[in-house]
């Protein structure tokens, strides 16, 4: 037995000596927020999802494209197939060609990607400073810290020390890495009006947009979760079966 | 171990006009011969094989869906993530096999160090294996690049500017690497193709290697060879269940990692798509190559007409290589660490230094790091060059037990340094 767990153990021990050396992180500690999705039995919560979706498209929306996420993903949030015909509706994208051969524009359908705020790279970094707002549909899995690092971003703008000179067109934030970031402070409270009744305070909103985020950058975790425990769990009793079948053949030793 | 005799006669019948049932049980049936006391570090080399089968199926399922090319790589891989059925799990599979592949192949091959198992008769088959880890890491690099992240994108750019060390050759051969002037979609395309086809070769090995085992049977822990057929047990039943309760705990551990924690082992900075205008702040490679990156940058200074890179390139190479010569540099004729008292320690102070210099490698070149990472060097290589060699002469060995089945048998396990022998389940 003794044997049987350091052959195991050693894996593990990989793993974690592994892990702590790639995690080494950088700049201010985030602080660590207790999200609904976080752990092995974690899923998103429909209201903060609909709230991020809220500040997303009346904030973030003017800048920064979502171009992974389609309208029906939309579905994932609670919302009705009607509901979402209505809010792609809402948008106005480039169809066609027609008979014709002429494009033409049409309102958005379910299947629509959300639409970007720029047509490319270059009209964005023109409208803003030469900085490329990125696109948010990967940004929780593109960064250290995730949704925390998002949160402690969106609420980390601050003074700057005395002795710091802010340059033109940037901003001091506690939590970029450098601490001078192009994006000026997006969220200000009451930016958007909750349907739900929600005090629109500025954590309330960056929680809410890190938690639609964090979907969006992984829409079937869920059900990668859901599906790891009924599988983890199969393989401890069928493993337990084998230890058993193991032990009983060897018994038999000539 | 009696004469393979079917009973049933559809088998009768394929059996007389192709004898490949008697073919596999001579290979993993009643008919190979195995020591009795082989213990669980010898479940290695199945769960190797059984992690080769897993990468190769889900990554022809990938391969299915996937789009070479530099405008559409990371869209498509994003598109498996999200649209295509399971297609998340076929990549996080393939992505954390790939991890699980190289974490039970070195303990395998640690294994192989501890107990001699390259020793004579069995050095062409340690010769295989090593060939076997060179192609693993050729296969693990290529696919790195595919799904066109950032750090696919530099690390391609990093491993392939390194050739350009080489003095005259060494332009050329990286712009026919690429393709083209950079890294671009020439690249990507070769790399793929060849992401594919390196798997297959690793297969084509992997039947050399357990041919080559056939011909002497495993080692075993005490590392003395049989001395009748009392010493032997047939591979099925003893081994067939003792290397499937393994792989129910690798396949346990595996759905761990994959279903809560998918990304742990991987960079966030691979989900923003390549961009050749943004270099990223620390380009690091995936974890089973930190080592060797470590040995790589350690090196600092010119030596003669050498260049420091050209120095690092050769050490990060030699690094791999000198395990193929690991045969001749351990002259030593006891096999197992349990009857070499300081090889055993020797041993454990090189692994301590592999860790050492991963853990260097995962951080930037510059002190104390650099320093820690030169000394790993040193140490690294010294290991093999030169306290090998002299152990060989040096070593006090300790008497080695008359027979395998001797200790076993008896339940004295005297002979032995690690746990007693009363249950058989437990000693195996």
């Amino acid at each position: 037995m003794k044997r049987l767990i350091i052959a195991a153990a050693a894996a593990a021990v990989l793993f974690g000596l592994q892990a702590g050396a790639v995690l080494a992180a950088e700049g201010k500690a985030l602080p660590e927020r207790d999200w609904s999705f976080s752990g092995i039995f974690g899923s998103f919560d429909r209201g903060a999802m609909q709230r991020g979706l809220q500040v997303y498209r009346e904030v973030c929306s003017g800048c920064h494209s979502l171009r992974l996420i389609a309208f029906r993903n939309f579905a994932a949030l609670g919302y009705s197939e009607d509901e979402i015909k209505a809010l792609a509706a809402e948008y106005t994208v480039e169809g066609g060609p027609d008979q014709e051969g002429e494009m033409f524009e049409r309102p958005g359908l379910p299947a629509d990607r959300v639409p970007s705020p720029f047509p490319n790279a270059k009209a964005a970094a023109a409208a803003n400073n030469g900085a490329v707002p990125p696109d948010l549909s990967l940004m929780i899995k593109a960064r250290d810290g995730g949704a925390d690092y998002l949160h402690a971003l969106l609420t980390g703008y601050a003074e700057p020390p005395d002795d710091l000179e802010v340059l033109e067109g940037q901003n001091y934030n506690l939590y970029f890495p450098g601490n001078m970031i192009a994006m000026a402070e997006p969220l200000f409270e009451d930016a958007v009006e909750y349907g739900d009744g929600t005090a629109a305070t500025v954590e309330q909103m960056a929680s809410d947009v890190a938690h639609f985020l964090a979907w969006a950058a992984e829409p079937a975790m869920e059900e990668r979760k859901r599906m790891g425990i009924k599988v983890v769990l199969f393989l401890l009793v069928f493993t337990a079966v084998l230890f058993a079948v193991k032990r009983k053949v060897w018994a038999n030793l000539p | 171990m009696s004469e393979f005799k079917p009973t049933n006669p559809v088998i009768r019948w394929i059996e007389h006009r192709l004898p490949i049932f008697s073919f596999l049980d001579h290979a993993v049936g009643s008919e190979y011969p195995t020591p009795r006391n082989l213990n669980y570090w010898w479940n290695y080399g199945s769960l190797a094989g059984i992690a080769l089968m897993i990468l190769i199926i889900t990554g022809i399922m990938l391969a299915m869906q996937y789009t070479p090319h530099q405008d559409f790589a990371f869209d498509s891989v994003e598109r498996i993530m999200r649209d295509v059925n399971y297609g998340w799990l076929l990549r996080y599979v393939h992505m954390n096999g790939g991890s699980f592949f190289f974490i039970v192949v070195y303990i395998h091959i640690l294994r192989g160090l501890y107990y001699g198992s390259y020793k004579e008769p069995r050095e062409l088959l340690w010769i295989i294996g090593v060939t076997l880890l060179l192609l693993m890491m050729a296969a693990a690099f290529l696919g790195y690049v595919l799904p066109w992240g950032q750090l696919s994108y530099w690390a391609a750019k990093v491993i392939t500017n390194m050739f350009t060390a080489f003095p005259i050759v060494g332009e050329p051969i990286v712009t026919w690497l690429w393709g083209g002037y950079t890294v671009g979609n020439p690249t990507l395309n070769r790399f793929f193709a060849l992401h594919y086809l390196i798997p297959f070769v690793i297969v084509g090995v992997v039947m050399l290697h357990i041919w080559a085992l056939h011909r002497f049977g495993s080692s075993n822990p005490v590392g003395i060879d049989a001395n009748g057929p009392q010493d032997k047990i047939p591979f099925h039943p003893y081994y067939t269940i003792k290397d499937l309760f393994g792989l129910g705990v690798f396949l346990t551990l595996f759905a761990a990692l994959v279903f809560f924690a998918p990304n742990m082992l991987g960079e966030t900075i691979n989900y923003v798509e390549a961009n050749p205008l943004v270099t990223p702040a620390h380009i690091v490679p995936e974890w089973y190559f930190l080592p060797f990156y470590a040995i790589l940058r350690s090196v600092t200074f010119d030596l003669w007409f050498l260049s420091a890179k050209l120095i690092g390139v050769v050490l990060m190479f030699g690094s791999t290589m000198i395990l193929f010569l690991v045969p001749w540099l351990d002259r030593s004729p006891v096999r197992s660490a349990r009857f070499r008292p300081w090889y055993k320690w020797f041993f454990w102070i090189w692994v301590f230094d592999c860790a050492v210099l991963t853990w260097v490698g995962a951080n930037p070149p510059e002190p104390p790091y650099l320093y820690i990472g030169q000394v790993g060097t040193v140490w690294y290589f010294s290991h093999f060059l030169v306290i090998l060699p002299l152990l060989s002469i040096f070593e006090p060995t300790k008497p080695l037990p008359s027979s395998i089945g001797e200790p076993v048998l008896k339940g004295g396990g005297a002979a032995t340094a690690t746990g007693a022998a009363s249950k058989p389940m437990e000693k195996a």
